[in-house]
């Protein structure tokens, strides 16, 4: 059952495929949180023009599933003959980009929802206390909105970035050899299901872990008040 | 009378034993069939299954004089089946490969499935180090087409695995892979010949490679049925040299699906 020299052979592959998966991770993440703010700022907006869009945006990327995002994306666009001459082909072409683009859209929808959440939370009385010693809007959503709703944010926030690791282990049915993909290779061509899938679920574990150890540290960092004393 | 009743039975029982031990192998035998291979095998919406396995399963059978009982098994279990006895022999299009050697045995093959590689008609692509070097290949994982190209060309080209073979089809189509490696009947069947196939050709010609592709399609049978397996062999060379062999591959493909001789 424990065959260490078989691990030993199956691991470059399998490392392999965990860096892509990281480097999924590390594109897709900062994407999805550029999509998130202003899509949040919109949708707790009270112009109807700007909530709305937001508001669909929304309910088709958290209410379809993420496999039929990618199949979406890179089958389904290369369908249009308008896409496949657009400057955006040379990208759209790539799997990687296109599993990078459905997840960063994916991520970006759910973290808009989570960051309207925790804008909505942030009590009223603070805001009223701002606008009384003569902010401005911009200043009271910089200064008081904005940090206050980042810590409210963050628990679920670290949340959806686990679920989004785990999430991109579809990316292999459009081709791109992440680490559930190398898990698969490795699978297909030695015949071996339970060595390969185990090392694949030990690697997104630690994965998880490194997410949740840095998440610590952040929320740490930003609530000293809620610090053990030293 | 109630005595002579048992020792009749008893004789019957005894009688009947003795003749199922004795029972030639030629008594009933049973061949497994997939049914969802086609043009090899299918399953029609009567229930009848048809295709060039069947039909050469039925002419092996005529040949061995023996009476034969097709089985419709799905593909998963189909050597698990022969194992546990369910039936005698499997005619579904098997590739002869060691993997499978270790666990049953095969007849000489009775037809040849090489692979090729599919582009458009467009551009000339030349299956040379040089012609392929830097070309997006795709193939379907785990199957020998992954093996050969993989194994021959991996170095030189930019090797893309799918789940099926349609969506590697379908991205040939998009344009994100200039070929794509696959059986050759598959590819003649399920995409030259389909809406929008005729935008595409075999380059350069039909592929054989023992190494991945094995020594061709064979019979399984049980490794301890040595004389089944001969009898099999010797009515394969039969039908060949009768020409019901090449009447049976007329009616499915306009080409010599045998290939060279072993």
């Amino acid at each position: 059952m424990l065959d260490l020299a078989f691990y030993q052979k199956i691991a470059p592959t399998l490392l392999d495929g965990a860096a892509v998966t990281i480097g999924l991770m590390a594109v897709s993440v900062p994407c999805g949180f550029v999509i998130a703010l202003p899509v949040a700022l919109a949708r707790v907006s009270a112009n109807r023009f700007l909530w709305a869009p937001a508001y669909a945006f929304i309910f088709f990327f958290r209410g379809t599933p993420l496999l039929v995002q990618l199949f979406l994306i890179y089958y389904g666009l290369g369908q249009f003959a308008v896409i496949r001459d657009s400057i955006a082909w040379p990208l759209l072409r790539e799997a990687w980009w296109c599993a990078v683009l459905a997840l960063s859209l994916n991520t970006g929808a759910y973290t808009a929802e989570i960051l309207r959440g925790a804008i909505q939370a942030v009590p009223h009385g603070e805001i009223e206390a701002g606008r009384a010693c003569g902010m401005s809007p911009a200043l009271i959503y910089r200064r008081l909105i904005l940090p206050k709703a980042a810590r409210l944010a963050l628990p679920a926030y670290v949340n959806e970035i686990i679920m989004l690791l785990k999430s991109s282990a579809l990316v292999f049915t459009i081709t791109v050899i992440d680490l559930m993909g190398a898990a698969n290779l490795i699978r297909s061509r030695t015949f071996r299901i339970y060595e390969p899938l185990v090392a694949a679920g030990a690697l997104y574990l630690a994965m998880t872990f490194a997410v949740t150890r840095v998440a610590a540290w952040v929320e740490s960092a930003l609530a000293p008040e809620r610090r053990p004393p030293r | 009378m109630v005595k002579r009743t048992v020792a009749a039975l008893v004789a019957v029982v005894v009688v009947g034993f003795t003749a199922g031990l004795a029972m030639p192998q030629d008594d009933a035998l049973r061949i497994a069939v997939e049914g969802a291979y086609p043009p090899f095998s299918e399953t029609l919406p009567s229930g009848e299954i048809v295709g060039f396995d069947v039909d050469i399963a039925r002419a092996l059978c005529a040949e061995l004089k023996a009476e034969c009982e097709i089985v419709d098994q799905a593909w998963e279990g189909i050597i698990p089946g022969l194992l546990e006895r369910k039936y005698d022999a499997i005619i579904a299009s098997m590739s002869i490969t060691e993997e499978r050697k270790q666990v049953v045995d095969f007849t000489e093959k009775y037809y040849e499935s090489p692979g090729a590689f599919v582009g458009t008609k467009d551009v000339a692509v030349e299956i040379t180090v040089d012609g392929l070097a830097g070309k997006a290949v795709g193939v379907q994982g785990a199957t020998v087409s992954e093996c050969y190209v993989e194994s021959n060309w991996g170095d030189i080209v930019d090797l893309k695995r799918y789940d099926t073979q349609e969506n590697a089809n379908l991205d040939l189509t998009l344009g994100r892979l200039d070929l794509v490696f696959a059986d050759l009947f598959t590819l003649t069947d399920g995409f030259l010949n389909r809406e929008g196939g005729d935008a595409y050709e075999v380059k350069g010609g039909s592929i054989a490679d023992r190494a991945c592709m094995g020594e061709g399609i064979g019979i399984a049978v049980r490794q301890d049925d040595d004389v089944l397996r001969e009898r099999f062999n010797a009515a394969i060379r039969a039908i060949r040299a009768s020409g019901v062999y090449q009447e049976i591959n007329a009616k499915y493909f306009p080409f010599d699906l045998y290939g060279a001789a072993p």
